[in-house]
């Protein structure tokens, strides 16, 4: 596996991959928890309408769809709020238009988008330097909120009514949660692409919740499940010339597929 | 009636929900060291009642007093018992955890302190949950889960407990445990509780209310079968299980 690093282009995509693992480990576990696996797709689909902003304005593509999709992530947490509206309608309907905005933008957008395939189905082997500095303060940020408001999300997750009672601003917090995923998402999406954005949060969170009770220890373990995956299907992809994004992806989820057999005779509906 | 000591009013409280009428001209006065319990069936208002309370829900007419203030002001001294089956049992989070969430609202950014702890801890012990402060939430019986909910809001320190459908999903044997547990509690705190349990509940309560939309109340326990059949809307047969109590009786 050492002459691999060799390339720099390896170094780079090993780090992003460990990068990525930091952010959709602790995401995850939220998501995972809080069972809005769909948010996360619906944010991870419209952050693609950010990325065809970008194309058209001629903006780094991945830096345009940060704003995008934290739009999205508050146009989630909102409308079903303020508007009569049931959340996971307006989920579909933002997803839906993240997506078709993202498609019509490039088509707008003048010449040939070279990598544009690499946004839907990712390809952590052209991540430039400049995205992993990007990264890694994405992955501060997650860090430093998720230990300031560690209780107070844990709250929120377990029962958002009872915190709202007791005096946790919950509704807010939550949307700062929203926030998160939204980063999570972006940085994800230079990993695995939009389309599997989904697999990354969902997975590694989903097989640590087999090994632990405790959502603090759930999320080191979904780190180090991210970080595996993500390298394993890395080197696979290296040996065997697949596409690296999908290798991640089903590495994963064989994986899983193998915890939920090992503890089948006390699953978790996770 | 002593509106100083007052903890819950309600006066004339109408909540519509599309048009119709959930809650229709509703006046309640709850004060200290009251036991309450609100009967009535299921669709009838009981929940609305209790988020109404909670500050959860706007009504469209009418005043809400809670501890002498706006409900969404107040709310956070109030302990509130939601509906157990409402909860994920999958979750993974320890019956301590749960318990500390009380204490949450308390300052914003930061830890628990040993003094959140301490009280947690305390509430576990009063409900005599504290052996199993480490295990999943998932792995209680219903008649403990809803312990630990008790304990939960009993952490805030709480001047008034709002409980829904507390004993729903409980066997018999846990329940008059829990029953028991409540006598006890109601010398610290007045007690709101939401049952449609008719029997149950007016063994252990001092007041009792039905609520079908309105609100039946004579500001004592006594119920006549009109009450009854207003709230029901139908004849129901009045019977007390086994223990020697006059429960409810015409007059």
């Amino acid at each position: 596996m050492i002459e691999i690093l060799q390339y720099g282009f390896m170094v780079n995509a090993l780090a992003a991959a460990l990068l990525a693992a930091v952010a959709c480990g602790i995401i995850g576990v939220y998501v995972v928890v809080k069972r809005i696996v769909f948010i996360g797709g619906g944010i991870a689909h419209a952050s693609f309408g950010g990325i065809g902003l970008g194309y058209l304005i001629g903006i780094e593509p991945v830096l345009c769809a940060i704003p995008f999709s934290i739009a999205s992530a508050l146009a989630i947490g909102e409308v079903s709020r303020r508007v009569k509206i049931a959340e996971d309608t307006a989920i579909g309907i933002i997803w839906a238009m993240g997506m078709a905005l993202g498609i019509m933008f490039i088509s707008l957008a003048p010449g040939y988008a070279p990598d544009l395939f690499s946004y839907l189905f990712g390809n952590i082997l052209t991540v430039p330097r400049s995205d992993l500095s990007v990264m890694l303060l994405l992955d501060v940020i997650i860090i430093v909120v998720v230990c300031l408001l560690y209780k107070e999300f844990l709250a929120i997750t377990f029962d958002e009514e009872f915190a709202t009672v007791i005096g946790v601003p919950a509704h807010k917090l939550y949307l700062v949660l929203l926030c998160l995923i939204a980063l999570t998402v972006v940085l994800l999406i230079r990993v695995v692409g939009v389309i599997l954005v989904i697999a990354l949060l969902t997975i590694p969170a989903a097989v640590s919740r087999r090994f632990t009770n405790d959502l603090k220890k759930m999320m080191l373990l979904s780190i180090f499940f991210a970080a595996s995956f993500a390298i394993t299907g890395l080197y696979l992809s290296y040996i065997f010339d697949l596409p690296s994004g999908s290798t991640i992806v089903l590495v994963s989820g064989i994986v899983f597929l193998i915890s939920s057999l090992r503890s089948s005779g006390h699953s978790f509906k996770y | 009636m002593d509106i100083n000591n007052e903890i819950i009013g309600l006066r004339n409280v109408w909540v519509c929900c599309g048009g119709v009428p959930v809650l229709e001209d509703v006046s309640l006065s709850v004060h200290q060291h009251d036991f309450l319990g609100i009967i009535g069936p299921n669709g009838g208002g009981k929940t609305t009642l209790l988020k109404v309370v909670l500050g959860l829900v706007k009504p469209d007419r009418g005043e809400v007093v809670v501890l002498g203030g706006e409900p969404v002001e107040q709310r956070k001294r109030i302990g509130y018992v939601p509906q157990h089956s409402l909860f994920d049992p999958d979750f993974p989070i320890s019956v301590m955890d749960v318990v500390l969430t009380g204490r949450s609202g308390k300052s914003v950014f930061g830890r628990y302190t040993s003094h959140d702890r301490e009280l947690a801890q305390g509430a576990l012990a009063m409900v005599e949950m504290l052996p199993f402060k480490d295990r999943q939430i998932g792995r209680l019986s219903g008649g403990e889960r809803q312990r630990v909910f008790i304990a939960r809001a009993l952490a805030a320190e709480p001047e008034v407990l709002l409980l829904d459908e507390p004993a729903a999903g409980v066997d018999m044997h846990i329940q008059t445990e829990f029953y028991e547990l409540l006598e006890r509690l109601k010398k610290e705190m007045a007690i709101v509780m939401i049952s449609h349990d008719i029997t149950a509940v007016s063994i252990y309560v001092d007041k009792i209310a039905c609520l079908n939309r309105r609100l039946f109340y004579h500001n004592s326990k006594e119920l006549t079968s009109w009450d009854i059949e207003a709230t029901y809307q139908c004849p129901v047969e009045l019977i007390a299980h086994g223990i020697p109590h006059r429960v409810l009786r015409e007059h």
